[in-house]
């Protein structure tokens, strides 16, 4: 995220749904050129290399250059069929403008920002990118519709398979459209990339729970392959006193309200503790922060520097006002007669040893409680699994996280494949859009080879 | 998708876009990893007699910090032997049989000497053969190259030569350094020609260095006039290929264009202006083979979008739109119009229009405070300098002004003239 480019808004309490829109700005049409023109277009390039769906990035930012916008949005969403939400969701310092080699020469491309101008080039033009490729006769059932579902599909139908995905939400996309906040992605954006798959011969089923609506037998042995894309689920429970209290909110149910239309009223003037330190807690108290809460805090075990958000997302959150109440730890949840949340128990913590992890654990200073005045909390200490689903489709999996073969993401069933949050696990990184979306495109070619015997992808 | 299959002057690719003749062309190797990214025909590094080089050959022009706005160099022909360069061309078109492959020439100028190379190289299965009349340097002190090619008849005879011993399409490549191309062109038609291109390079000094005062390239202390080409000589090499292809003496000979083509637009002009086919040289060594997939890829898109099915429907569609100063129409007025809400206050219209030409942009301040800028149209002589230093796209518009009927130059002076006779004839 480049700060300086933000626009400089300060929070609206009148027009709520102004706060939520997109804080960076696209580029001008001379923003583009210039900064394209930039690019050194360098042989064997690292970003390409850095881009965990290697989009050739020398290449689209070329076209951008040389006025041939449509070149460009093909060439990113060739390799990348949510590519659109990744120029605005991907931690591009980590990634790909992290690997630019001007970062030592001079400033980095801003790449993000030219594979989102040229990504809304093809939205705004209604551009056709792909087709649809010859019926091959096999069918492929994809449980999800989140960027891993969606890249295996959109991947498939190009291979010429008959795709159906079964979606539990009204509407398709996944964390892209319900997830990830508005104001960095709206979410006509992530709906565009689903009527693009659409727009394949993918039929989507939304409103279909698999497990529920219809029986994971009827997948297994309706379909030649299954790709299992449905991420992972509800914030888990923090084991406290009060927890059941009006007043306490899953952070991605939360953040989901904010994702259409109207906002609710309902935080203006509040004062909210964000339990945990990670990206979707930071998205959560700036959500917030947004809604017009009047005071937003986070809390967190431990210090700023074992903290597991962004970078960027901690400035961001700096930016918007949140303060941070480091080495904290909550312990119960106080309310008042009607079950309303008053307050939040806390202790101190201090860091002991380092534990399994290597991170410093902490522990609580005895007698140092005290009540935090709040009317709101927030949970965001990361998200539990769909292990009854796993264990229906009898998968071996490790807490929930499935087991595949890294390379082909087949799971332990041979029809079954797998990708996305639903196979990240432990110590590696953070779970991202831009990695589902990859998995999901691999499973794709492995299916084609497990069930045509090519491995080439016949592109069309 | 639109259809780029080429045939120029009856040689075949599977595209027009081609490398020149030049470094990247200078063996098979290389040519065949270009035939690889996409090119669909390439003339070969100019083969003549083995040749001797100098180290330290190139010099590129930057402008505000951007390399390569031109490129200059002192290299010669070839410096490998001939026989290495034909097994190359033999192995190269056997592998790659539905690409063009040209061999470039260059000899002096004696009959029996065009003859035995022109013989030699066919044997080993060329497209067609393109002949070196423009190298400005080395060669030209040698009686070839551009020495040869700014004299017609010289120009003239050598093509006839090559045409008397070819079985294959001949290319007569023009120099620049010339008063008027159309007469070296026409030469070349009268000579025989199937097809010319343009342009060689263009004499040139790069720089010199302010500290040891020697020139840029230089040899061991000391500098020779080399060749211009790049982004910098396009707009010279397009009128020149404009010039030609307008010029009914040279009976829609096909041209094949190049100088500074970088990029799929870069190509698309110069066909509208009459190139059958383009070459490329220093946009390819400034970032390698693979800038031809957004050449064919912009190209493609370019036509579909503008509904063209084949390259005919391209070529040359500009050339009747260009003419002679004295067919242009002296009522035809446009102003400049300031766009206040994109405009960014730099002024630099302003006074790019106060200093250097007619001083009709005023800077105002509104009631409010506000400074803005604004065109005094009675004033304003439509010169488009103001929209050519504005930095911001939009913010300056030339819009057309309706100002009487379309006079020219030309019906004037008839007219003028008419009025005369007649007042003499009633006196
Ligand atoms: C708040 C938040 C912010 C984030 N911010 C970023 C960010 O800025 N950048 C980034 O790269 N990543 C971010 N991520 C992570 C990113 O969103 C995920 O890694 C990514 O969406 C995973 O994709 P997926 O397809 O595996 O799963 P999901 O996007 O979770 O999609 C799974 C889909 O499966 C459906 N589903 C589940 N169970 C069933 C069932 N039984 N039957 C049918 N359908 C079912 C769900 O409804 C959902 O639509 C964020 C995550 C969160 C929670
Ligand atoms: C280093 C160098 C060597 C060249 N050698 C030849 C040559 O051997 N024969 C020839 O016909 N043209 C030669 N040229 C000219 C190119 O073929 C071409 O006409 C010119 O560079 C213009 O195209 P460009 O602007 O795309 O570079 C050479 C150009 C360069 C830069
Ligand atoms: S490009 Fe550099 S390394 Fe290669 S020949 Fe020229 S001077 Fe030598």
């Amino acid at each position: 995220m480049n700060f300086s480019r933000f626009e400089n808004k300060s929070i609206s309490l009148e027009d709520l749904e102004s706060n939520f829109q997109e804080v960076e700005p696209d580029l001008t049409q001379k923003e583009a050129i210039d900064e394209s023109n930039r690019c050194l277009y360098c042989y064997d390039a690292p970003c390409i290399q850095a881009c965990p769906t290697g989009i050739d990035i020398p290449s689209f930012i070329k076209k951008i250059a040389s006025g041939n916008l449509k070149g460009s949005a093909r060439v990113i969403m060739e390799s990348n069929p949510v590519g659109a939400s990744c120029s605005r969701v991907c931690p591009v310092e980590e990634l790909c403008e992290g690997a630019c080699v001007l970062n030592d020469a001079s400033m980095p491309i801003m790449i993000g920002n030219l594979q989102r101008h040229a990504t809304n080039w093809a939205m705004k033009n209604n551009a056709e990118l792909f087709k649809q490729g010859k019926d091959n006769g096999k069918s492929v059932a994809i449980v999800g519709s989140g960027p891993a579902g969606l890249a295996s599909a959109r991947e498939l139908a190009r291979l010429g398979f008959k795709v159906t995905i079964f979606e539990a939400k009204e509407k398709a996309g996944g964390l892209d459209t319900f997830g990830i906040v508005s104001f960095r992605l709206p979410q006509e954006v992530s709906l565009w990339e689903v009527e693009q798959v659409e727009k394949l011969g993918v039929e989507i089923r939304t409103n279909t729970t698999v497990g529920k609506d219809i029986s994971v037998d009827e997948l297994v042995s309706g379909y030649d392959a299954i790709v299992l894309a449905v991420g992972m689920s509800t914030v888990p429970m923090l084991g406290i006193e009060g927890e059941d209290a009006e007043g306490v909110f899953d952070a991605i149910d939360f953040v989901e309200t904010t994702k259409t239309p109207p906002m609710s009223r309902d935080f203006v003037g509040r004062k909210v503790a964000v339990v945990g330190a990670g990206n979707t807690a930071i998205d959560a108290a700036t959500c917030s922060i947004r809604l017009g809460a009047e005071d937003v805090k986070m809390i967190y075990r431990r210090t700023e520097k074992e903290m597991t958000a962004y970078e960027f997302e901690y400035e961001f959150a700096k930016q918007d006002g949140i303060e941070f109440e480091w080495l904290t730890q909550p312990t119960r949840i106080v309310t008042d007669e009607k079950g309303k949340v008053t307050g939040l128990e806390c202790v101190k913590m201090e860091l002991g040893e380092p534990g399994e992890d290597g991170r410093r654990r902490p522990t609580p200073v005895e007698g140092s409680e005290f009540v935090m005045e709040v009317d709101a909390v927030i949970k965001a200490i990361g998200q539990t699994r769909f292990v009854n689903l796993i264990e229906e489709f009898g998968l071996n999996h490790k807490w929930g996280v499935v087991e595949v073969n890294l390379d082909t993401f087949q799971t332990s069933n041979p029809k079954v494949f797998a990708a996305g949050d639903v196979i990240f696990g432990d110590g590696q990184g953070e779970a991202m859009v831009v990695t589902a979306a990859e998995q999901g495109k691999q499973a794709a070619y492995a299916i084609h080879k497990q069930l045509i015997g090519e491995t080439e992808s016949a592109a069309v | 998708m639109a259809d780029l299959r080429t045939n120029f002057a009856g040689i075949k690719a599977p595209n027009p876009f081609w490398l020149a003749s030049a470094p990247p062309t200078n063996t098979g190797y290389q040519v065949q990893r270009a035939f690889e990214a996409g090119w669909g025909g390439a003339v070969w590094k100019t083969l003549g007699d083995p040749i001797l080089n100098v180290s330290s050959r190139f010099a590129g022009t930057s402008y505000n910090g951007k390399q390569v706005m031109g490129f200059n160099n002192i290299e010669l022909i070839s410096d490998r032997p001939l026989e290495v360069n034909l097994q190359e061309i033999y192995e190269t078109k056997k592998k790659y049989p539905d690409h063009a492959v040209i061999a470039s020439l260059m000899v002096e100028p004696q009959q029996e000497k065009w003859h035995e190379i022109v013989k030699k190289v066919q044997d080993v299965g060329v497209d067609g053969f393109e002949l070196n009349f423009g190298c400005p340097h080395g060669m030209a002190e040698r009686g070839m190259g551009a020495a040869s090619g700014q004299v017609p008849e010289l120009v003239e005879k050598q093509t006839m030569w090559a045409k008397e011993a070819a079985e294959v399409p001949v290319i007569v490549k023009l120099t620049p350094n010339i008063t008027d191309i159309t007469a070296t062109a026409l030469a070349a038609v009268q000579g025989g020609a199937d097809a010319i291109s343009m342009i060689n390079t263009i004499n040139s000094l790069a720089g010199v260095d302010l500290d040891s005062w020697n020139t840029i390239p230089h040899v061991a202390g000391k500098g020779a006039h080399g060749g211009y080409c790049g982004p910098a000589v396009k707009p010279i090499a397009l009128n020149m290929v404009a010039e030609c292809a307008r010029d009914p003496e040279l009976n829609n000979i096909p041209i094949s264009g190049m100088g500074g083509i970088s990029t799929w637009s870069d190509a698309a002009e110069y066909m509208l202006m009459g190139a059958g086919s383009v070459q490329v040289c220093t946009a390819a060594m400034h970032h390698g083979f693979s800038i031809v997939e957004d050449m064919i890829d912009g190209l493609q898109n370019y036509m579909d979008e503008k509904k063209l099915e084949t390259l005919d429907d391209i070529v040359g569609k500009s050339v009747p739109k260009y003419s002679d100063w004295g067919d242009l129409d002296l009522n035809y007025k446009v102003v400049a119009r300031i766009n206040n809400d994109v405009c960014i206050n730099c002024n630099k219209c302003h006074i790019a229009c106060e200093d250097t030409s007619h001083q009709c942009i005023d800077m105002l301040t509104a009631e409010d405070g506000t400074d803005y800028l604004e065109v005094r149209e009675e004033d304003c002589v439509g010169c488009n300098l103001c929209s050519i230093v504005c930095p911001v796209d939009g913010a300056i518009d030339m819009v057309e002004i309706p100002n009487g009927e379309p006079m020219t130059w030309n019906d004037r002076q008839a007219a003028i003239k008419q009025t005369s006779t007649s007042a003499t004839e009633l006196a």
